[in-house]
């Protein structure tokens, strides 16, 4: 059966990854370590639209958003006040959470597709502003030069491309881990329920929004903590690295793990990330050309995942539970 | 954007960018239709839109050399080659589910991507501009300030392609099926009209807006390799602030949006970056809270 | 005269056509109030306006007292207000026993029991007994999306139970269901705790006799007779009201 094709495909490769990840450092050179460093930024990021899209129902193309907002956080605090570790993630964390706090208006009572079209637009406009902000963010230039990070006072600073990649990768497992326990909470099983069933979830008795606003925060802090590993592994921050591309590539590698699973999100969007580069780097030309066959054939051959979000669940012996009803309102929101 | 001097006329500062204004406005107003279309008919949601506009203007760029022949020649061409990308979009997007708007998303941005790089692979990295047609190269006089005259002919076209739109969407009975499925698209299924045609249908429709904004409008927002990105962005902001319900809707988001970007950054220099964002947020936050209000918070 | 649902003068309009009229309804604790009557009587509009889902343009509904016509859906679950749908509204995703803990949550558990993982769990206390007294423990971990028709209606009812109500509105819970599955339904309604007041929406007369003690008949969005089950069995004017309506 396909559906079990498939499960056994993703964990085999998943298996692969993870081991691949743990013993790069001793298996690769420098350059190649230093971009699978900043490929586990990414991944992290990936881990953040998975929750939001996977987990909370809330498909996004927006996380670069709160991810840049930790980075340029981060780069600013690196080069001016700090230069452990830990105070940079915090500092780029919360950023991330609170750009996420101050777009939440804008999108926490949107459902479904409307979700990804906000998103896709505020993603874009943060870029935009970071783009013109010359005074705080370098403008297109970025801003550079941000010097070595000690990862927590009293232990030296990361001088090799090595230690740089340990210290993103025991950050990325602490924070998944942390995502993953969350996930056995309440919290993670109301948003669980309001994916499958918004209208069934308040006739219990939840307060819908608020849980999905702490989601939005909740990964808005991820991906800016993601933001903070790009910094230590580039020592370098600049527009480019926060493109609608990106954000599309992320959930294109979301898809590729599994909607909803946490784990699968950033194995996927490391592969994803990974086959970019190495697809840039060996047909600089053709490269887009051969990246978007890839997006179509992804569709083609696997689930997606979004008719299961909506609680329609393609199991031959179920009768068909709940119309779109989720998904209307949403349109129909845009059509008064 | 290039503003034509004024000699020794009285120079009113803000009326060359509302002016300005009006004409990014109609032309944001054209090239978003086609995706208002697209996601009001065929509830699909689009992300190779901005694609569709790159095409005319990157066609504008190959056949257009100042006359009005080459122009003609310039919009028929690129409106066909856009309404074929659009039937060719529709085509691939045949065995994605109705309403999976995810996969929907997934499968447009690559063919964006795909489409954007064969582009960039036939007319060179750089952005190529487009030059005004050559009879329109001047300035006229207009209430005492000069300007540009393919900036007034463009508004009146675009004008025009609106009312154009208009009357066929209130008056035809093409625009009446439009009508119905906006409002609801499963009773138009109900109609006996095959999906498969409508989805051609409506592809081809946006793409053929689309590739008519693109020729027409590349002297302002001409084409290159960020075309695609700014086009399908501005695009989407337009749906998202101007909902499907009304053309007057779209007109006056897209009109807003145009503002914005011209008049409001001649007013407010510095907080140029944040004027769209702010009011999007603004618009949103609004509506939400129409939305949400009536009942005691859940 | 007050009970634990006092609604009075409810009216519903669409455009010109009045759904409800000047409804009165009054519902005591532990009462089993069946609402029958007619096709488009008005009675599932009733229903809505109880739970929430419908605003009425007049009228005013209290709860234990307390005016809740403000009041959201999910507001009025949290002060003791549940209600079963048509058709059976369960998380597929989420298996059996997990769905009974959603729905106990806002009511039962206190926040400081956030940790739902492990064996022994808030979890498995909690939904243990409910799904034991449905019959349900055999699929506890099966996803409720691969549930039969019966199951999902056991569940849902389960669900609705585990969050403590004071008030059950039922709508329809037999439609779709088998004869035997129809008798399991009956026990279960009839075996329902005293403390909870039942609002019983039924198209089918031998179900209403069975589960009420008191029935109000709507037509044409009015009141046309309330009392006990026998007098309304008996009454020519409700006679009269079916042969015209279409049952």
């Amino acid at each position: 059966m396909r559906g079990e094709v498939i499960r056994r495909v993703r964990g085999g490769i998943a298996a692969l990854v993870l081991v691949g990840l743990v013993v790069a450092p001793w298996v690769v050179d420098d350059y190649t370590t230093a971009i699978l460093a900043r490929t586990l930024a990414l991944a992290l990021v990936g881990v953040s639209v998975a929750l939001l899209t996977g987990v909370a129902g809330m498909p996004t193309l927006g996380q670069t958003a709160p991810y840049a907002a930790g980075a340029y956080a981060c780069a600013v605090v690196g080069s001016r006040v700090s230069d452990v570790g830990v105070v940079q993630l915090a500092v780029a964390a919360a950023a991330g959470a609170l750009l996420a706090a101050l777009t939440v208006p804008l999108v926490v009572h949107a459902r479904g597709v409307i979700v990804l079209m906000i998103t896709l637009a505020v993603g874009e406009l943060v870029v935009v502003v970071l783009g013109r902000w010359r005074s705080v963010t370098g403008g297109t230039d970025g801003l550079a030069g941000i010097p070595a990070v000690r990862p927590f006072w009293g232990l030296p600073p990361l001088a090799s491309d090595q230690a740089r990649y340990l210290y993103a990768l025991v950050v990325v497992a602490t924070l998944v881990g942390a995502v993953l326990v969350l996930l056995r909470t309440r919290a993670g099983l109301v948003l669980r329920a309001g994916r499958d069933d918004e209208t069934r979830l308040r006739a219990s008795g939840h307060r819908v929004a608020l849980h999905l606003s702490g989601a939005h925060i909740a990964a808005g802090a991820i991906a800016g903590a993601a933001g903070s590993l790009l910094v230590v592994a580039q020592q370098y921050v600049s527009p480019a690295d926060f493109g609608f591309d990106t954000s599309a590539l992320l959930l294109l590698g979301v898809v590729i793990g599994g909607t909803a699973s946490v784990g699968g999100a950033l194995v996927g969007a490391a592969l994803v990330i990974a086959v970019r580069d190495w697809l840039f780097g060996v047909l600089p030309g053709h490269a887009p050309l051969v990246l978007g066959a890839l997006f179509v054939a992804t569709v083609y051959l696997l689930p997606t995942g979004m008719n299961r979000a909506r609680g329609r669940l393609r199991q031959p012996e179920v009768p068909s539970l709940q119309p779109t009803v989720s998904e209307q309102p949403a349109v129909a929101e845009l059509r008064r | 954007m290039t503003v034509v001097a004024a000699g020794t006329e009285r120079i009113d500062p803000y009326l060359i960018p509302a002016l300005d204004g009006v004409a990014y406005g109609l032309l944001v107003f054209v090239a978003a239709s086609g995706l208002v279309f697209c996601f009001g008919v065929a509830n699909i949601l689009n992300l190779a839109h901005g694609l569709l506009y790159a095409i005319g203007g990157y066609t504008a760029a190959a056949l257009f050399d100042g006359g009005w022949v080459s122009l003609a020649l310039a919009l028929g061409v690129g409106v066909l080659a856009a309404a074929s990308a659009g039937v060719l979009l529709a085509g691939l997007l045949t065995p994605v589910a109705t309403g999976n708007h995810l996969s929907q998303a997934l499968l447009t941005f690559g063919v964006a991507l795909a489409g954007g790089s064969l582009l960039v692979a036939a007319f060179g990295p750089d952005d190529p501009q487009v030059q005004v047609p050559a009879a329109l190269e001047g300035s006229v006089l207009v209430g005492g300030h000069r300007y540009a005259a393919y900036r007034l002919v463009f508004i009146v076209v675009a004008a025009v392609l609106a009312a154009a739109l208009y009357l066929v969407v209130r008056r035809t009975r093409a625009g009446m099926l439009v009508r119905a499925a906006v409002d609801d698209p499963e009773m138009v299924a109900c109609l006996g009209v095959s999906p498969a045609r409508i989805r051609a249908g409506v592809l081809a429709a946006a793409g053929a807006l689309a590739g008519a904004a693109g020729v027409l409008g590349a002297p302002i927002i001409g084409p290159g390799t960020g075309t695609a990105d700014t086009v399908l962005l501005l695009s989407l902001v337009v749906v998202v602030l101007g909902g499907l319900g009304s053309m007057a809707g779209t007109l006056l988001a897209a009109l807003a949006i145009g503002e914005i970007q011209t008049l409001g950054v001649a007013l407010l220099p510095s907080a140029a970056p944040f004027l769209l964002f702010a009011a999007m947020a603004a618009v949103l936050a609004v509506r939400a809270r129409g939305l949400a209000g009536r009942w005691r918070a859940a | 005269m007050t009970g634990l649902l006092d609604a009075r003068k409810i009216s519903v309009r669409y455009g010109s056509l009045a759904a409800l009229d000047a409804v009165d309804l009054c519902i005591h604790d532990g009462q089993r109030h069946a609402l029958i009557g007619p096709n488009g009587a008005g009675k599932t509009t009733l229903l809505n306006v109880l739970a929430g889902s419908t605003k009425p343009q007049r009228g005013s509904v209290r709860f234990d007292g307390r005016d809740i016509g403000r009041l959201s859906p999910a507001a009025r679950a949290r002060r003791g207000i549940n209600r079963i749908h048509q058709r059976p509204a369960v998380f597929p995703t989420l298996t059996a026993t997990e769905n009974v803990v959603v729905a106990a949550l806002p009511r039962i558990v206190p926040h400081r029991r956030w940790w739902l993982g492990g064996r022994r769990s808030a979890a498995q206390h909690l939904a243990g007994p409910l799904l034991e007294q449905m019959g349900l423990t055999a699929v506890a971990a099966v996803p409720a999306g691969h549930l039969a028709h019966g199951q999902r209606r056991q569940l849902e009812i389960a669900m609705a139970l585990a969050g403590r109500p004071r008030l059950l509105l039922l709508d329809e819970p037999a439609a779709g269901l088998s004869a035997i599955e129809v008798g399991r339904l009956v026990e279960l309604l009839q075996a329902l705790p005293r403390a909870v007041a039942v609002l019983l929406v039924e198209h089918r007369l031998d179900l209403v006799y069975a589960l009420s003690d008191t029935v109000t008949v709507l037509r044409d969005g009015q009141t046309l007779a309330a009392g006990a089950p026998d007098e309304i069995r008996t009454s020519p004017l409700v006679r009269q009201a079916y042969a015209d309506g279409v049952t």
